[in-house]
């Protein structure tokens, strides 16, 4: 009997999954309702919403704990697992149909809990980094309310439910770019996150109305069978690879539509970590990755007697672009950011070549150490630089005053770089293994650049933070002993921070504006277990142990089979394979090391100001600096070329065109109206009623000696009819 | 078959019913009139059912005759009440439902 049930439920929590989403939904709603009230003069609620916030994350990754321990539970023994799927209407017009629902299966449950677990993490960390801000309480509600998205999105059951998460994450996006809008270049860097994606989602829209249009259903799990079809036409799953692969570019950053992400760091650190590195930005890899059968039959292109996917292409170029450009930011967030592009390339070359489960396996893990690098970078700046981002001007030599806040980075960024035994390695390095192993050369070398180039950007922005010299705020962090307060460090306050209020708030606990030690407990706890998941969360998935757990939990959720037909088996690891990425690694180390002690380290050195003297590198220099001239191309030539143009015809036929149209029109109707009245309403109208009139006294007097009243004369009449009738009958009929 | 005289003293007697429908003045001889064209609508019944050998004629004109006596006295009622008023039963000067 026991035996029986289980065959039937899957368990309680991956029954309720769809729990998950709708309590930080709830949440939300009492937040933003309730986040300030006041009772009797006290608050409501004593953290101002916080802790509605928390807490529903914490409820929703509980549950998110028990539906991966069931998920493992049911696939245990199971060849080919069985999603858990629900579905109820949502409403319904004609013969229209539109759900919403859960579909759990492997990949479902590691989003589940991964959004979760960080989601919490992130809060947590949140309360002691924003507070005392002025929207303390939005910023909670909006980061409640994108994990409910997020969520949403994750365990969709059909396309429409799909997009309604994925557009509630890009309304969160902007809210929280946004979240310091008094300055105007974070309020630019929202409205151009926020368009950027619209780009991309006109896409996802137009996908998604291709594959209705030629399925006929929303359903996942029925779209995926449509594409394993081999009666499916090659041209409509081509055509809806591509509008729905453009929405994934947009949301994931890669080229050419990366150059909002960076722009996006304007908004407040945690939201850097949550949204723009560790998840919402793995939606469009989540999109590839959830209808893989689409993309992978669909984007499959044939050229030159060489078939390649599409998405390892653009996968490829942008892991190469983001690195090059995280050579030449100042900024600590902006290298992060172009790394988080270029991990983003990563995932998309795997999905490319084919790598489902290392793809996957990169967004689980890049989501650890990316989202502590973020964390790191604003525990520097929340405790150490002052609120000020620039690695060059306000940081340097911070290793030994925080001594957490660096362990916990080294870590992050080893396991980023893809040192052996990190996470990274486990992920990253079964990515680039399996482009070389699926015939994919071409991107096993760029892959492999990429690493080159990541471990380089990374010691550099290493050395630039925790090494060296303090320089600016850093360096009254670092000989606080010695000097307490000093009045010029208000001064640098004030000019690199306009938008916190934290220095006007002394109940600090600390004595700011520069404590003396590492960050408090509410930074500093989430940063160790984040960089101790950045080092185990890799032991799910490792290869060089012959473990495959991961992949056990996740493979029923490619919607291909593994082998003849589907998506190539995966390569048995070899430490022979892995030497090329090693060895590189090593390299990039040792010459940014290098390189770095010369230009930042000395006071003179031959390299220092090369950029400036050779103008080969400084025309390089330039063109890194100004993001390939992308964003020009954006602005000064589409937008410009194309909408200012378009704007000025506009115009143009406006005034001459449509004005002339309009009093052309309006005369003309007076004219008519004048020419009517004469013509049609005194002769025609007036004519036919007095005509009809003086027809009905005409007949009248014609028909009156009939009415005579004699009988003889109304029966003559009616014999006369009938005998008419009769003749014409019978002529008719002979 | 003797049909076309059967049909044609019908039509014969129909007509002369009609003539003295429309011309003759007084009320009696119209309804006399009005006998002649329904015996003749019998004659035609009974050659019918006679050619077509069934008896459904036959049925419709003992209807006839039936209906006939009964719009007779009906008829004859309404004059008497007429040549009671007016002591006339000339139609022609029965003329008040003049348009």
């Amino acid at each position: 009997m026991f035996a029986e049930e289980a065959v039937h439920s899957a368990g309680w929590f991956l029954e309720h999954a769809w729990l998950i989403p709708l309590i930080p939904g709830v949440a939300f709603a009492v937040i933003i309702l309730f986040g300030k009230s006041q009772v009797n003069g006290k608050r409501l609620l004593p953290w101002a919403g916080a802790e509605v916030g928390l807490a529903s994350m914490v409820a929703a990754l509980t549950i998110a704990i028990g539906a991966a321990y069931q998920w493992t539970q049911h696939i245990h023994g199971v060849e080919e697992a069985e999603p858990v799927i629900k579905t109820w209407t949502w409403w319904q017009s004609g013969g229209l149909r539109f759900g919403l629902g859960q579909h759990i299966d492997g990949l479902a449950v590691m989003m589940l809990l991964l959004v979760t677990f960080i989601s919490t993490l992130v809060q947590i960390y949140s309360l002691e980094y924003v507070r005392g801000d002025r929207r303390y309480t939005h910023f909670f509600a909006s980061l409640t309310l994108f994990s409910a998205g997020m969520l949403t999105m994750v365990l969709a059951e059909n396309m429409v439910q799909l997009i309604l998460g994925w557009e509630i994450m890009g309304l969160c996006s902007f809210l929280l770019i946004g979240h310091w809008w008094e300055e105007e270049a974070n309020a630019r860097a929202a409205v151009k996150a926020f368009l950027t994606v619209r780009v991309g989602d006109v896409g996802m829209l137009v996908g998604t109305a291709i594959m209705y249009g030629a399925a006929g259903t929303f359903s996942i799990r029925e779209l995926h069978e449509w594409a394993n079809d081999p009666t499916t036409g090659h041209t409509v799953l081509l055509w809806a690879a591509v509008a729905l692969f453009i929405a994934c570019i947009g949301k994931s950053g890669q080229f050419p539509l990366h150059t909002w992400l960076p722009d996006a760091m304007a908004g407040p650190t945690p939201v850097s970590s949550l949204l723009h590195s560790s998840t919402m930005v793995v939606a469009g890899v989540f999109l590839v990755a959830r209808l893989y059968p689409v993309f992978h039959a669909g984007l499959l292109i044939n050229v030159a007697g060489q078939s390649f996917n599409l998405i390892a292409v653009i996968g490829g170029i942008t892991i190469l672009i983001a690195a090059g450009l995280a050579f030449v930011q100042n900024d600590i967030k902006k290298v992060l950011a172009y790394s988080t592009v270029s991990q983003l390339g990563y995932m998309m070359m795997g999905l490319g070549v084919g790598a489902w489960v290392p793809a996957v396996f990169h967004i689980f893990t890049h989501a650890f150490f990316k989202c502590c690098l973020f964390l790191c970078a604003g525990s520097v700046a929340h405790t150490g630089s002052h609120h000020s981002f620039d690695m060059k001007k306000d940081m340097g030599g911070l290793a030994r005053k925080m001594p957490v806040t660096f362990a916990t980075w080294m870590v992050s960024t080893a396991a980023l770089c893809g040192v052996p035994f990190f996470s990274g390695f486990f992920s990253k390095d079964e990515i680039i293994d399996s482009a070389g192993h699926f015939n994919y050369g071409v991107f096993m070398v760029v892959g492999l650049i990429g690493a080159f180039m990541t471990t380089a950007y990374m010691t550099r922005a290493t050395y630039l933070t925790f090494f060296g010299e303090p320089r600016g705020a850093a360096a009254h962090f670092v000989h606080d002993d010695h000097h307490p307060v000093a009045d010029d460090a208000h001064v640098a306050h004030v000019a690199h921070d306009t938008h916190d209020t934290h220095a006007a708030e002394p109940a600090h606990g600390k004595p700011l504006p520069f404590a003396p030690s590492d960050s408090p407990g509410l930074i500093v706890v989430p940063l160790l277990i984040l960089g101790f998941l950045a080092v185990v969360s890799g032991y799910l998935n490792a290869a060089p142990f012959k473990i495959h757990k991961m992949e056990h939990w996740l493979e029923s959720s490619i919607g291909l089979h593994i082998g003849e037909g589907g998506i190539p088996e995966p390569a048995a690891f070899k430490w022979v394979n892995a030497m090329p990425s090693i060895l590189l690694v090593a390299a990039g180390f040792a010459v940014s090391l290098a390189l770095c002690k010369q230009v930042f380290g000395k006071a003179s050195s031959p390299l220092k100001g090369l950029t400036k003297r050779n103008p080969v590198l400084g025309a390089g220099h330039r063109f890194l600096v100004n993001k390939y001239y992308l964003d020009d191309l954006y602005e000064k030539v589409i937008v410009r070329g194309i909408a200012h143009p378009i704007a000025a015809a506009a115009y143009w036929t406006n005034q001459r065109v449509l004005d002339g149209i309009v009093n052309a029109v309006g005369i003309g109707g007076r004219k008519t109206g004048d020419w009517v009245y004469k013509n049609v309403d005194q002769r025609l109208v007036d004519g036919a009623v007095n005509g009809s009139g003086t027809v009905a006294r005409g007949t009248g007097g014609v028909l009156q000696p009939v009415q005579s009243g004699k009988v003889s004369l109304y029966g003559a009449l009616l014999f006369g009819s009938a005998a008419v009738g009769a003749l014409v009958l019978v002529l008719v009929n002979s | 078959m003797l049909i076309n005289e059967f049909l044609l003293l019908g039509a014969v007697l129909f007509c002369i019913g009609v003539y003295g429908v429309i011309a003759r003045k007084n009320a009696v001889m119209v309804l006399m009139s009005i006998e002649l064209i329904l015996n003749s609508v019998n004659i035609n019944l009974l050659a019918f059912s006679q050619l077509h050998n069934n008896l459904d004629g036959n049925v419709f004109a003992l209807y006839i005759i039936a209906v006939a006596a009964a719009e007779v006295g009906v008829g004859l009622a309404m004059v008497l009440l007429i040549y009671r008023n007016r002591k006339s039963i000339s139609l022609d000067e029965l003329s008040e439902m003049k348009g």
